[in-house]
């Protein structure tokens, strides 16, 4: 094997224009992709996006590496397909949170479950674009959509809760403004074994413009945003002042130097603690919005557990042929 | 030979009586162990040398209260020393195990035939859960049968009462005492029994030593009996000489298909969920992960058919198994696998529809859905096996289609085959039309590379898998141009398109086989069937053509592409009838592709079998 190219961004273009709507977040996801590959010491050959169907799902046609853009809602069961096939492939899966979570919910969830190592990229803007304007399992009680004009009375999916849920070991959050953020994050998951669950917050910008902008808008996000990082202190705020501590079985934010709070009531961060209690309770946290790697615990996946038992029963094997199968056990002449 | 294909020849000195084939059903609870029962007489049968065929029938229900109708499993098998298609229609011995086994199979037995039952079960409390008001042992209904009354549950406990065992493990060996019975009357050695139950039991040698006594003592019960009228002997099949073995049809798709990996040198890759008559095939896999099978059990039958899209991009031999609603559910990703032109294998099991329908029946009546129950021009390879053990053959075969060609294939097994066994002659499978997936680029290939290139011939694209470097490409569900595979929303590529692969399938019938005529080769009546009918339609075309009638059976088992002598085949005939476990679909099909010939029907939708009486009586009026 010839050694690794010195990869830049463009070599992650494909020639394929891009097609999304000019100031979609989709092109941040896709800038930071491409510049996050490069970073992981993998060959070209050895990505693969594996995509559904919405706005999202386009992804691949973009990417200059294999590509296969499937059905709405399918990725995962696609991409389990590609592991179990080649397990050294890299293969990720971008989705939406209408292809994900509604029509894809189940394959989300057993994807998880299993621990195989896919990385899946959700771009959550809480509303259904392709298809004009739709409201989405993760759009706001009293949204107004295209169809909920009076409002939506469906409750939505926490993603962090549900992936967590999902005995899922891997889970980031990150806003779709800060590419180099972004970058990172996807080089986590990437390097993360087992199944990798990043959520961008993706600004829809025709159907849903700033459904996140409260909260990380480059005005306002250093207040509202918790930047989680692995054994560091829960700290935020423009004047770093503000954390998060345990209080009444609760997480809350509080300033320091106000009430008797002192650095020490403030929690830390691991991601990689097996107990997922903490890291639940972090993808509720409404304010500051915790956003970085919230949970990222080692185990073994799916696709090690399928190859350590085919590769035994090869080795153990009586049988080198079909043919020794066929001509085995209760056979008789004519 | 008369009607129902049954003959009594002659009187030995042993005073046994010869017969060229006989059918027995062994019937009882589902908990009775009549599966194991049938098995193992038509095992020792098979070794003997006879031909056999069995059906294996089994409530729906797992556990339906015992003694209840709907409660009752039963194990047919046909054995001959002539050749022997189908489980048989009529029982010539019927084994009750009790009185629901009677009144639930009763009516498969002609009068004169005979009638075992165990006699101990005939208390007032089981008659009335059968829904019986008297005993119709005594009320004289069974008069014009040769009934044998035999205490089967008490001589069992009497034979192993000093064993020690509890009550229901000595409950538990009253289907050996029956076994032992019809092993003699069919003069039938035990010792292949008793190696079965040594190893089924090794562990328990007091439940083996049990077994084994019961077997004896129904046995030497039935030698010593009076009320046996007299035995009966079936003296092997005339059948080509070679190694044999009784494989089950689902067995057989399984095995074809790790055949087809090792042949072509793919790994094998299954994506399944679970589903009634499928099932079978994704057990079988799973106990074979040695040859290097990967078999996911995926959560949805979505899912099971995505993975193994995923997995043939990946460059595996994929499959996907599962029966109609299944294959309802994966429609989506089949036309996604035409669109990408990758090849996957889906096995429908078919049976009973719609819906839920009849999940432990057989019928034929996907073929339609197979055709055409996708959205869009998107068109498949279909193929069906047409016996037990010729699943195997299919499987193999729609494998290599499916790699050659770069399209998804769909295999119509059924319930029928799908459970019923029958001896198989075992080839070695480098004796098998080699396999030559669609290659992948060579390196030097990768400039000018695109990933829509085609086969001139087969019109087939190149299978260039992630990992290779410089071949790096997109596919996906949006139509794309030919040849560089970009999106395109082009009028005329669109129609291009739909074109290119309509035409690569059509031109699937310059590498299949043509179609076969078995009987007449030309004349009066054509018999035209497909699939899991072979067995019925050919024992009763075959005894009409014995008899000199001008009859021939066109038995299908390309459907689509059809093979491309089936019109000329067609003028051959003043009369075409096409026979088919549904309202007509296959033809309907041929209308459509052939309208110029007149097309008789003969259907059945019962979720049983055609029997060989009725498809006789049938073809007899046609041909006048
Ligand atoms: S509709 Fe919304 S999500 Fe889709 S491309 Fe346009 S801005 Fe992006």
């Amino acid at each position: 094997m010839s050694e690794l190219p010195n990869y830049t961004f463009k070599d992650f273009a494909s020639d394929q224009e891009v097609r999304w709507c000019p100031g979609c977040g989709d092109y941040v996801i896709l800038r930071a992709m491409q510049k996050a590959l490069p970073m992981m010491g993998r060959r070209r050959e050895d990505f693969v996006f594996v995509s559904g169907i919405g706005c999202s799902s386009r992804f691949p046609y973009y990417m200059n590496t294999y590509g296969f853009h499937g059905i709405h809602g399918r990725a995962p069961a696609i991409a389990t397909g590609v592991k179990l096939a080649n397990p050294k492939l890299s293969v990720w899966v971008i989705t939406g949170d209408g292809d994900g979570l509604a029509i894809g919910g189940n394959h989300m969830i057993h994807a998880i479950r299993r621990n195989i190592d896919l990385n899946i990229i959700l771009f959550n803007n809480k509303i259904y674009g392709l298809t004009k304007g739709q409201f989405s399992p993760t759009s706001d009680i009293g949204q107004k959509t295209k169809s909920s004009p009076y409002g939506n009375t469906q409750r939505p999916f926490n993603f962090g809760e549900l992936a967590i849920g999902s005995a899922g070991q891997f889970y980031a959050r990150v806003p779709d403004n800060n590419p180099n953020d972004m970058a990172d994050i996807f080089v986590a998951a990437e390097k993360h074994h087992g199944t990798s669950v990043v959520e961008v917050l993706q600004n829809c910008v025709i159907f849903n413009d700033g459904a996140f902008d409260s909260m990380v808008d480059k005005s306002v996000r250093e207040d509202m945003l918790l930047y989680l990082k692995q054994g560091e202190k829960m700290i935020f705020g423009k004047e770093k002042n503000k954390g998060i501590r345990f209080n009444a079985r609760q997480l809350e934010a509080v300033t320091i130097g106000e009430n008797g709070i002192t650095e020490d009531d403030i929690l830390v961060h691991d991601a990689t603690d097996p107990n997922p209690s903490m890291h639940f309770m972090l993808t509720q946290l409404q304010y500051p919005l915790p956003v970085g790697v919230i949970r990222s615990v080692d185990s073994s996946t799916f696709e090690e557990l399928v190859d350590t038992q085919v590769s035994a029963s090869v080795q153990k094997s009586k049988f080198k042929s079909v043919d020794d199968l066929l001509f085995s056990g209760e056979t008789y002449q004519v | 030979m008369s009607n129902d294909g049954h003959m009594v020849a002659e009187h030995t000195e042993q005073a046994k009586i010869k017969l060229d084939h006989v059918v027995i059903r062994f019937a009882g609870d589902s908990g009775d162990g009549m599966q194991l029962t049938g098995s193992q007489f038509s095992d020792t049968s098979a070794m003997l040398g006879n031909d056999i065929a069995t059906f294996p029938n089994y409530p729906a229900e797992i556990r339906a209260p015992e003694g209840s109708v709907y409660g009752v499993s039963g194990f047919q098998v046909h054995i001959g020393e002539v050749e022997i298609s189908t489980p048989g229609d009529d029982v010539d011995v019927l084994i009750a195990m009790n009185p629901a086994a009677l009144k639930t199979n009763f009516s498969a037995v002609p009068k004169g035939k005979t009638i075992i039952v165990d006699i101990d079960e005939f208390t007032s409390k089981n008659l009335t859960r059968a829904g019986y008001d008297q005993n119709p042992l005594d009320d004289g209904s069974l008069d014009s049968y040769v009934i044998i009354k035999a205490p089967i549950t008490q001589l069992s406990r009497e034979t192993i009462k000093d064993m020690g065992l509890d009550n229901t493990s000595m409950n538990r060996t009253r289907n050996m005492f029956a076994l032992g019975m019809v092993f003699w009357m069919f003069s039938r050695p035990l010792d292949y029994t008793i190696k079965f139950l040594e190893k089924k039991f090794g562990n328990k040698p007091n439940i083996f030593e049990a077994n084994v006594k019961v077997l004896k003592a129904g046995y030497h019960y039935a030698e010593t009996l009076e009320l046996l009228p007299s035995a009966f002997t079936v003296l092997p099949a005339k059948m080509t000489e070679g190694t044999y073995r009784i494989i089950m049809g689902n067995t057989a798709t399984a095995w074809g298909f790790l055949a087809a990996a090792e042949n072509s040198k793919k790994q094998l890759f299954l994506g399944s969920y679970p589903i009634t008559p499928a099932s079978d095939i994704l057990h079988e896999l799973s106990a074979h992960q040695h040859f290097g099978v990967v078999t996911f059990q995926a959560e949805d039958e979505i899912a099971g058919v995505c993975s193994a899209l995923g997995a043939a991009f990946t460059g595996d031999l994929a499959i996907t198994t599962t029966s109609g609603p299944g294959l309802a559910l994966k429609s989506e990703a089949i036309g996604l696998a035409v669109m990408t032109e990758l090849p996957i294998i889906i096995v429908d099991v078919q049976r009973g529809g719609p819906s839920t329908g009849l999940p432990t029946k057989t019928e034929q009546a996907d073929l339609l859905q197979a055709m055409y129950g996708r959205n869009g021009e998107c068109p498949v390879i279909v193929v069906a096996p047409s016996t037990p053990a010729n699943c195997f053959d299919f499987a193999y075969e729609a494998s290599r289609l499916a790699m050659e060609h770069m399209t998804p294939v769909i295999l119509l097994s059924d319930g029928y085959i799908a459970n019923g066994s029958a001896p198989w002659r075992i080839r070695s499978i480098k004796d098998m039309q080699p396999i030559n997936p669609a290659p992948s680029p060579e390196p030097e290939a990768a400039a000018d590379w695109m990933p829509y290139l085609r086969d001139p011939e087969t019109l087939a694209r190149q299978w260039a898998l992630p990992g290779m470097a410089g071949f790096e490409h997109r596919i996906g569900g949006l139509e794309k141009e030919d040849f560089t595979g970009h999106i395109s929303y082009d009028p005329e590529n669109h129609e291009h398109m739909v074109k290119r692969r309509a035409e690569k399938v059509k031109r699937v019938e310059n590498h299949i086989p043509e179609q076969q005529i078995d009987g007449a080769q030309s004349g009066d009546l054509l018999v035209v069937g497909w699939g899991g009918t072979y067995g019925s339609l050919i024992t009763a075309v075959k005894s009409l053509h014995e008899e000199g009638r001008s009859i021939g059976l066109a038995h299908f088992n390309y459907l689509n592409p059809l093979p491309r002598n089936t019109r000329e085949i067609f003028t051959r005939f003043k009369k075409i009838v096409i026979c088919e476990l549904n309202m007509g679909q296959f033809a309907t099909l041929l209308r459509s592709e052939f309208p110029e010939f007149q097309y008789l029907q003969y259907n059945k939708v019962q979720g049983l079998p055609f029997t060989v009486l009725e498809l006789n009586e049938h073809f007899s009026g046609l041909l006048g």
